[in-house]
């Protein structure tokens, strides 16, 4: 089969410029062949190369002494004791989302998967975080808004379905995460998906091609026309034809992807593998460099011999197709039959469909003929690195403080159901209720709470982990809005009774061509050195996902933080909810006149306008205070001294009161009697999402002790009320500001998903 | 006595079902796999939750035709002892060895959360330990739960006392708003005339250890345990 010719139009179409193509030629010492332009082109995809975060990924801390693997690999493992590693990671699959929500979502998740298994580790646990447009109207709406609204509400119907099916059907539990709206998302909806899995540390396997002249063999689902280009897709901007690109996304097929796992985890068992990798982005041209590349071997492959789903697919739809549920594995020389026998006791394709060389070269052959060969340096780390220019976006400057007017107790009372009714707040269950959260029955703290906790049934000890972001604060300042993200995830673990370890993320940003987008890039990336630094938790790996934005308009810089940490007894398992009546209330930490950027200043500011210029700016935070603050509360719940912790974020210490007043599984509602003291407004001291704050209930006895180690970190704590009765009764400097039923306030912030989403979701269920 | 746990392609909760004999009721357990013509010398035996075959067609309805199941027929035709949980209750449905068919949830819609389910008759295997109207919270896990049969079938399992749990709320009270996906008459598990098939919806393996919530389902495996170590002692 002959080649298609090059010419300026394919290679622009191929979205790499004249300057790249020029490049190619350099390192190739040739024209390339079609095949190879098309390879070329997915490797170095923003998606694929990191060609303008690679810059300044660099200065993340990416060692400590927990780290076993950083990045580099298809996933960071951690040390979590015992023998065992925690191997995990977060990966967008935001653009496939918009184009095709369930689908998009879907392979999100299969795509994480598969990173996780394919380090020998068995996936025990998963979240999202999920960001969408508004899903109410403002009154009298416009038809055009009536639209988005209603595309909004599809779109998240399509993802948590998607999500939900996969995971479902695969056998993972998704046990927490986040879910979080703003206008910006509405074209761009953000869709991150983490796996975390357990592994021996004798056991862990990794994406490497060693051992020249052994065997190269692929599995799983045949090769389809499906995906191709899917990486160079998620490297654009949208705009109106974006929709006509539905065929690169790819379509998920969980229980294959459950029989893969299998099969993996046992020929792993075996012995007879010594290098795997998932096929993503970019496929089997990816995964055969990659694996290449990381022992310092080439890899021959020809792909007549690749199991195929069509006819009469040529060598670049082969190398470009993005068809799921596939993985690449070296054997040992002579070993591959065995190899082969898992595979098809689980009923899996299993072909041996090349070598591997020691020439360092991706050499791709379709039958007797050579298609590409490109040394693997010119794919991976000869592959172009931009230093894009940066600028400070002018509106940074123009901040103002919001407006602080003294409002009326009936005012700060409806700004109180009025923020628990906020979508960011509100309860997620109808989301997480779609997810089947108990499978392997190892989820000892169930979605709702601020961490969710398994237990690690080998080891008898918990896993704590959470995602978290803050959109609006990066907004405002990328450098402290990271920062505030990273400490609201530590302190999501420290509450439930965990020592945080380390982190992935997930790094969503609009166009990197903006110097503006650019420059928040760059500050998130020192903000975020810095408070790992603090914190002693690393990176151990993630994504980046660039152009987010769609006919000139971006998503607010969203870098998304997955933390995990590990809980050292079972015993200090601790969740966010009041567990009796006649215990003291205490705020570890102090309230400060924080509004800036909060879900106050959202839902009194402007209704539909979130510009962070008239919000404000976020919140100051003083890492090392957040520190002590952290480790006053962990030592406390690991003395035993409390029965409940929670960390104070969105909306302040008044719904943070509020949910821990809210009814759980087998745990009616349990109001409180507060009195709130201070020099602040009333509203700051309502509402102020100052961080470094955390809200424990303890018995009257265990008080003296709690002073005592708050004393020894140097952090305020003080006894701010009594947990018991009917109603959530707050006062500010002695007048009741808010006086309601428990029942009547938790019912308000239960509805409001279900009657957003309802319909929607009867619709979407429909047409499935 | 020996429990075996049937794994068929896409079955999930196999573990979860595996960990709760051996490590909870400490009883020995073996996997057996869907290819297999024979369950080998096991006294009971379990088809666990998941999406055997993926699912795509009709829940269960490519699992009845798996070798094993042949091989199930076999054994609860003479008297063995068969539990369906999820997914298992969906085969069994599909297979013909129990009445009635699992529909998709009256909201369609996947739902995971703690239900509580009555006991309606100790007279099973599977009931042995419980007290009649006891409540058990227990999870589901399921996008096709919603029982439903014929009238006469419906009163043939009345009349002959053969529906075993039925969703409740805490009190016990057979509510609406106590069925989570619009079963008839709440039903969430049956057993066969013979009374040694039952099938639910509940995955009491997730509520077998106080740690992760609840216990409340271990008895339903005691049950079934003590009905096995009766037998063994009489025979």
């Amino acid at each position: 089969m002959s080649e298609p010719a090059i010419t300026p139009d394919s290679i622009r179409s191929h979205g790499l410029s004249d300057e790249e193509y020029q490049r190619i030629i350099e390192l190739l010492g040739r024209q390339p062949t079609f095949t190879e332009l098309g390879i070329f082109s997915v490797m170095w995809s923003e998606h694929c190369s990191y060609k303008s975060s690679r810059v300044h990924l660099k200065r993340l801390p990416t060692t400590g002494e927990c780290v076993l693997q950083g990045p580099g690999e298809n996933a960071g493992i951690v040390d979590i004791g015992g023998g065992m590693a925690a191997a995990f990671k977060i990966e967008s699959h935001n653009h496939p989302s918009f184009i095709e929500p369930y689908q998009g979502a879907a392979t999100g998740v299969g795509g994480i998967l598969r990173d996780i298994f394919t380090m020998g580790a068995r996936p025990v646990a998963a979240m999202n975080s999920l960001h969408f447009g508004l899903l109410a109207a403002t009154p009298n709406a416009a038809p055009e808004e009536r639209a988005t609204i209603a595309r909004n509400r599809s779109i998240m119907s399509g993802v948590v379905k998607g999500v939900g099916d996969y995971g479902n059907s695969f056998g993972v539990p998704t046990i927490g995460g986040e879910v979080r709206f703003a206008d910006c998302y509405s074209r761009n909806p953000l869709v991150n998906a983490f796996t975390l899995g357990i592994v021996r540390h004798n056991e862990i396997f990794y994406g490497k091609a060693t051992g020249v002249g052994n065997p190269v063999i692929y599995v799983g689902a045949k090769t389809g026309r499906d995906g191709i280009h899917g990486a160079t897709m998620a490297s654009e901007e949208f705009d109106d034809a974006s929709q006509a690109k539905r065929p690169t996304v790819q379509v998920g097929d969980p229980f294959l992807e459950k029989l893969l796992l299998e099969a993996c985890l046992e020929a792993m068992r075996d012995g007879a593998i010594v290098g795997i990798q998932d096929m993503g982005a970019a496929g089997l041209t990816s995964s055969a460099c990659e694996m290449g590349a990381r022992a310092g071997n080439g890899i021959e492959i020809d792909v007549d011999l690749v199991p195929q789903r069509e006819t009469g697919m040529t060598a670049y739809e082969m190398m470009l197709s993005e068809s799921q549920e596939r993985m690449l594995i070296v054997a040992a020389k002579g070993r591959e039959r065995e190899v082969i026998e898992v595979f098809k006791k689980w009923e899996l394709d299993a072909v041996v469909i090349g070598r591997v060389t020691d020439d360092q070269r991706l050499r791709v052959k379709q039958g007797n003929q050579i298609v590409a060969d490109i040394p693997n340096e010119a794919l991976t780390e000869a592959a172009p690195k931009y230093n894009r220019p940066l600028k400070k976006p002018d509106f940074i400057g123009e901040i103002a403080s919001i407006e602080q007017v003294e409002k009326s107790v009936a005012e700060l009372d409806a700004t109180f159901m009025r923020l628990l009714a906020a979508p960011n707040i509100a309860s997620k269950e109808w989301v997480y209720r779609q997810y089947d959260h108990m499978v392997r029955t190892n989820t000892i703290v169930l979605p709702g709470s601020d961490a969710a906790v398994i237990r690690v049934k080998e080891k008898r000890r918990a896993l704590a982990m959470t995602l978290d972001s803050n959109a609006r604060y990066c907004e405002a300042d990328p450098r402290v809005g990271v920062q505030l993200v990273i400490a609201e995830a530590c302190r999501n673990l420290i509450v439930g009774g965990a020592r945080p370890l380390a982190l992935t993320n997930c790094l969503n940003f609009a166009s990197p061509e903006r110097p503006e987008v650019m420059w928040q890039f760059s500050e998130t990336i020192d903000g975020m050195k810095e408070a790992c630094e603090v914190f002693n938790t690393p990176v151990t790996g993630g994504n980046v996902s660039f152009y987010n934005e769609t006919e000139g308009r971006g998503i607010h810089p969203t870098p998304v933080i997955g933390m995990v940490g590990v809980v050292a007894d079972a015993k200090h398992i601790t969740t966010q909810w009041f567990k009796s009546a006649n215990c003291a209330i205490v705020l570890l930490g102090k309230t400060a006149n924080d509004l800036g950027a909060s879900e106050y200043a959202l839902a009194t500011q402007s209704t539909t306008n979130d510009q962070p210029n008239r919000l404000g700016n976020a919140p100051p935070l003083d890492l090392q205070l957040e520190k002590r603050v952290q480790e006053a509360c962990l030592q406390i719940i690991q003395a035993g001294l409390v029965e409940s912790a929670h960390d104070c974020s969105d909306g302040g210490l008044a719904v943070a009161l509020a949910e821990c007043a809210f009814s759980s599984y087998k745990r009616e509602a349990i109001g409180c009697e507060v009195n709130l003291e201070g020099e602040l407004s009333q509203a700051a001291l309502l509402f102020a999402e100052t961080p470094a704050r955390i809200i424990v209930s303890a018995a009257k006895e265990n008080l003296e002790k709690i002073f005592e180690i708050a004393r020894e970190q140097n952090i305020a704590a003080t006894v701010i009320g009594r947990t018991g009765g009917e109603n959530i009764k707050i006062a500010v400097k002695g007048e009741v500001i808010i006086n309601r039923p428990t029942t009547e306030v938790e019912s308000a912030w239960r509805k409001v998903l279900p009657q957003s989403l309802e319909e929607a979701s009867m619709i979407a269920a429909e047409q499935r | 006595m020996k429990f075996g746990v049937v794994v068929f392609p896409g079955s999930n909760c196999d573990h979860d079902t595996y960990h709760v004999i051996s490590k909870v009721i400490g009883q020995p357990v073996e996997f057996i796999w869907h290819r297999q013509t024979s369950v080998n010398d096991c006294d009971a035996v379990l088809l666990p939750g998941g999406f055997s075959y993926g699912d795509y067609l009709r829940t269960g309805a490519i699992a009845r035709f798996s070798p094993v199941m042949s091989a199930v027929k076999e054994f609860a035709a003479n008297g063995g002892k068969v539990m369906g949980i999820c997914n298992g209750f969906q085969i069994l449905c599909e297979a013909g060895l129990l009445p009635g068919a699992l529909m998709r949830n009256a909201n369609l819609k996947f739902v995971c959360q703690h239900i509580n389910m009555r006991v309606e008759t100790t007279d099973t295997p599977f009931t042995a330990l419980c007290q009649k109207g006891q409540v058990l919270s227990v999870p589901i896990a399921h996008g096709d739960g919603n029982y439903f049969c014929d009238t006469a079938t419906l009163e043939e399992l009345k009349g002959d006392n053969r529906i075993v749990f039925r969703y409740s709320n805490a009190n016990g009270a057979l509510t609406e708003g106590a069925n989570p996906n619009g079963s008839l008459e709440n039903i969430a598990g049956i057993v066969n005339r013979e009374r040694n098939v039952m099938g639910l919806m509940p995955h009491p393996e997730r509520a077998s250890e106080e740690l992760l919530g609840s216990n409340d389902g271990r008895i339903i495996f005691s049950s079934l345990a003590a009905t096995l170590a009766d037998l063994a002692k009489a025979s």
